[in-house]
């Protein structure tokens, strides 16, 4: 067993490493490390800088314009991404709906999309979960009927993150009510502008609006934009819901909020109190465990193994991860994470804040990464996926 | 149910019935909060200017909330802590916004505690009719929840003094007309002689607030002090000595807040409990999930430990042996931090995306939860504080 990296990706590593060092606007990952709201105009800035660099998509084939870079290569990427500051990139276009076209769509849907996602001209969001249906996917009742060359689609879809950013919407639909309830199903892609959609913001615990409403009104939507066959969507779902685990343990992304979270904790001289030192000994010691088990899927995958259910553990894990990281840092701040200061996390706010400069996304990290355990197929859903799959129970 | 001025708590534990009074007590802040602090209600009292309503405050004169634990010499109605719990946990299940910790519980606290007769005659009547607000200037920069770290300088001015000091996250600074100030007048930052206590007048010279929500919802204030001169007559309680009667008031207001805490997880349990029965997925209620069944049960039991240990605190909150009072209070406290933390993040998990969201009551809960544990102490203050091989 070896744990070293190759010569080749040590030095992909710090290729990557110059390219962030040389490329990655300051400004934008400052707002990163300080934990502040990213804008459209920042994301896309940063898509395009990676587009250019012919990076925007890691996983896709080199023929679609992907880096197709081998899974070591893109967790190289994504930990060196982490840590830097970089922002996320969207993961609707590039990560889910793009490579479900390269694997089922038409050849005129790959010519007519797969560029427009590199280059950021469309921004894509998800249109699956409905209010009536969340972890039970498959009951969803949005429903789209045939009319001609058309399909007209009626209902609505919720938890639609960055869909008052999205230029285009991939949508589950219901086009056979009398089928077996994953077998009515079809996957459609529906440009936003379309007459009868409608998008509203939801308002989320932390102030934020992430995520909105999207209702569907006799919204018009031509059959070429249906993925695949008539029905056989839940297939083209299940097989975007398995694509990208690399990324799915957010182990860069905790390892850069761990050090925030010590930063803080120094600060605020609670790396002399040995309760709170205790806590964060404990976190960051799950953390190392969940580097390597991630890992090690990752070297299984490399060589041709799995990951089955297992991903599921990541998820957990991951997700507990991130939780346990905004919530040290909540506790840590002690009062001082009272005021609740929102327009300090967004761009051209100059007023002084109140308390330390890193006091004001206390509160809200803590309170919006309770999501990290819901979304994404929530943990008792992962826990039921284990159970079966890979117990046996 | 009688809180004991006389080591009596161990005698007397067994009666936990409410006595008439208490039970009227408890049917009138009942019947407020369900008549008047709706969710919608009081997204509306949020976005008036003081971030409250003015009349709801003058509803709680008229009802004699104001007036409840103030000695009848004063125009009160003389209460203990357990009819500040019974009020407290009913303003939890609505999420009450008004200053009632701050200025009844606390300020008033500290008047009845400390005060000469003079300003107790002046003060606690003007709370009571509802005509004074006030709140504890205490918490600094670097004093985290320690009560003896004060840097804020009291010097000797003639007869009076100067006061000088940054003071953070006042809770409901921005109402008060009076502040109730922990001033240094003696030792250095963490010693516990030489803290002592200042009436300052808000509208006071030198006296700057900076008035902001709180992410709970509620409200708070940044209060300076530049050069702010006092008279003799604004300092509360003996020079120098405070700290001993600041604990005893803050005691107090933690049993008050465990009260709220309780209050506040009986309602999201309520609310989840509710939501498991009603909400399907896979064609079925998802309550019948037994997963989900044990986990609902584990809040159960957390808010049923929590309640146990905000009638102790509330019973031992003027426990006359201040050792035994601290113990109380802060196993209390490390309860209710643990409870409350394990009750709220289960009813967002429990809810599912709809516990994200701003429009729904269960995040808000959820939130004040998150607050209160960072009131007074968090769980690892308190579990500090707890003399366990005493
Ligand atoms: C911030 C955020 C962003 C999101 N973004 C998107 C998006 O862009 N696009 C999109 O389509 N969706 C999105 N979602 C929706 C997300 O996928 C759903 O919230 C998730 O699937 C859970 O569904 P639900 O909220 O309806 O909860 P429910 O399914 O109603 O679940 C409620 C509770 O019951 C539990 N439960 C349900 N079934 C079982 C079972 N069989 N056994 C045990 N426990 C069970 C759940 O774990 C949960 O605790 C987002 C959600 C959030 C919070």
């Amino acid at each position: 067993m070896d744990l070293a990296y190759t010569k080749e990706e040590q030095e992909f590593r710090a290729e990557v490493r110059a390219f962030l060092k040389e490329k990655l606007p300051p400004d934008l990952s400052r707002k990163v490390l300080d934990g502040k709201h990213m804008t459209r105009d920042g994301m896309m800035r940063w898509h395009r800088i990676l587009f250019e660099k012919g990076w925007i998509a890691p996983a896709w084939p080199k023929e679609y314009g992907g880096a197709d870079w081998s899974i070591i290569q893109r967790h190289i990427y994504d930990e060196e991404a982490a840590e830097a500051g970089a922002p996320a990139v969207l993961p609707f276009g590039l990560v889910m709906c793009g490579p479900v076209i390269i694997k089922y769509g038409s050849d005129k849907q790959k010519a007519f999309f797969l560029p427009r996602i590199l280059s950021g001209e469309h921004v894509w969001c998800q249109g699956y979960s409905e209010p009536g249906s969340g972890s039970d996917l498959a009951s969803l009742k949005t429903k789209a009927e045939r009319d001609g060359d058309k399909y007209r689609v009626n209902g609505q879809k919720t938890w639609t993150s960055a869909a008052k950013w999205a230029d285009w919407i991939f949508c589950l639909v219901r086009t056979d009510p009398a089928a077996k309830k994953q077998e009515g199903i079809s996957f459609l892609l529906i440009d936003m502008k379309t007459p009868g959609i409608r998008v509203r913001p939801i308002v989320t615990i932390d102030g934020g609006a992430e995520v909105n409403e999207t209702f569907l009104d006799d919204v018009m939507v031509p059959v070429e934009n249906r993925i695949g066959e008539e029905n056989k969507g839940w297939t083209y779902a299940k097989y975007l819901l398995g694509n990208e685990r690399t990324s799915i343990a957010q182990v860069g992304g905790s390892k850069r909020e761990l050090k925030k979270l010590k930063a803080v904790a120094r600060a605020e001289e609670m790396d002399r109190d040995r309760r709170f030192r205790d806590k964060v000994a404990q976190l960051e010691i799950d953390l190392m465990g969940l580097e390597l088990s991630n890992l090690r899927m990752i070297a299984g995958l490399r060589d041709g193994r799995g990951p089955g259910a297992e991903a599921s553990i990541l998820k957990i894990k991951g997700s507990e991860i991130q939780q346990r990281l905004t919530e040290l840092t909540f506790e840590a701040l002690g009062p001082l994470a009272l005021p609740f200061q929102r327009e300090a996390l967004e761009e051209g706010w100059n007023e002084e804040i109140i308390g330390p400069d890193y006091a004001p996304p206390a509160a809200p990290r803590y309170f919006n990464m309770r999501k990290t355990t819901i979304y994404g197929g929530s943990n008792e859903i992962q826990k039921n996926i284990l159970a079966k799959a890979v117990l046996g129970l | 149910m009688r809180s004991i001025a006389g080591g009596g708590l161990r005698e007397e534990v067994l009666d936990f019935d409410y006595t008439e009074e208490q039970r009227l007590l408890a049917e009138s802040v009942t019947r407020f909060v369900k008549d008047r602090y709706g969710f919608a209600a009081r997204k509306k009292f949020m976005a008036e200017p003081q971030g409250f309503a003015a009349a709801n405050w003058a509803q709680f004169a008229a009802l004699g909330l104001l007036a409840l634990p103030f000695p009848e010499a004063h125009g009160g109605i003389g209460g203990g802590a357990v009819e500040t719990m019974i009020v407290m946990e009913n303003f939890g299940r609505g999420l009450v916004l008004e200053p009632y910790l701050a200025t009844v519980i606390l300020c008033g606290g500290l008047i009845s505690l400390a005060g000469s007769d003079a300003q107790r005659q002046t003060i606690l009547p003007a709370i009571a009719e509802g005509k004074l607000m006030l709140a504890f200037a205490q918490g600094e920069r670097h004093s985290r929840y320690a009560l003896d770290h004060v840097e804020t300088g009291a010097k000797k001015d003639g007869t009076g003094f100067v006061l000088n000091g940054h003071k953070n996250v006042v809770l409901h600074g921005g109402s008060a007309g009076k502040f109730i100030v922990t001033a240094r007048t003696a030792g250095a930052a963490r010693d516990a002689k030489g803290v002592s206590l200042f009436l300052v007048d808000r509208e006071a010279k030198g006296v700057s607030v900076r008035d902001y929500p709180t992410v709970d919802g509620l409200r708070a204030a940044e209060v300076t002090l530049e050069n702010v001169r006092l008279g003799a007559d604004a300092l509360l309680g003996p020079l120098d000595n405070a700290l001993p009667l600041i604990e005893h008031a803050i005691d107090r207001a933690i049993a008050a807040l465990c009260a709220e805490a309780v209050g506040i997880m009986e309602t999201l349990n309520a609310m989840t409990l509710e939501y498991l029965k009603t909400r399907k997925q896979f064609g079925v209620a998802i309550g019948s999930f037994q997963v989900l069944q044990h986990r609902m049960v584990d809040m159960t039991i957390a808010a049923e430990q929590a309640k146990s240990m905000a009638i102790l605190a509330a019973l031992s909150a003027d426990d006359p042996d201040p050792g035994a009072r601290r113990r109380a209070i802060s196993a209390a406290k490390v309860q209710i931090g643990q409870s409350g933390r394990l009750v709220g993040q289960e009813a967002i998990q429990l809810h599912g995306g709809i516990g994200m969201t701003d429009e729904y009551a269960a995040g808000h809960y959820f939130k004040r939860l998150s607050t209160i544990e960072k009131t007074f102490g968090d769980t690892d203050y308190h579990l500090e504080r707890f003399p366990a091989f005493a």
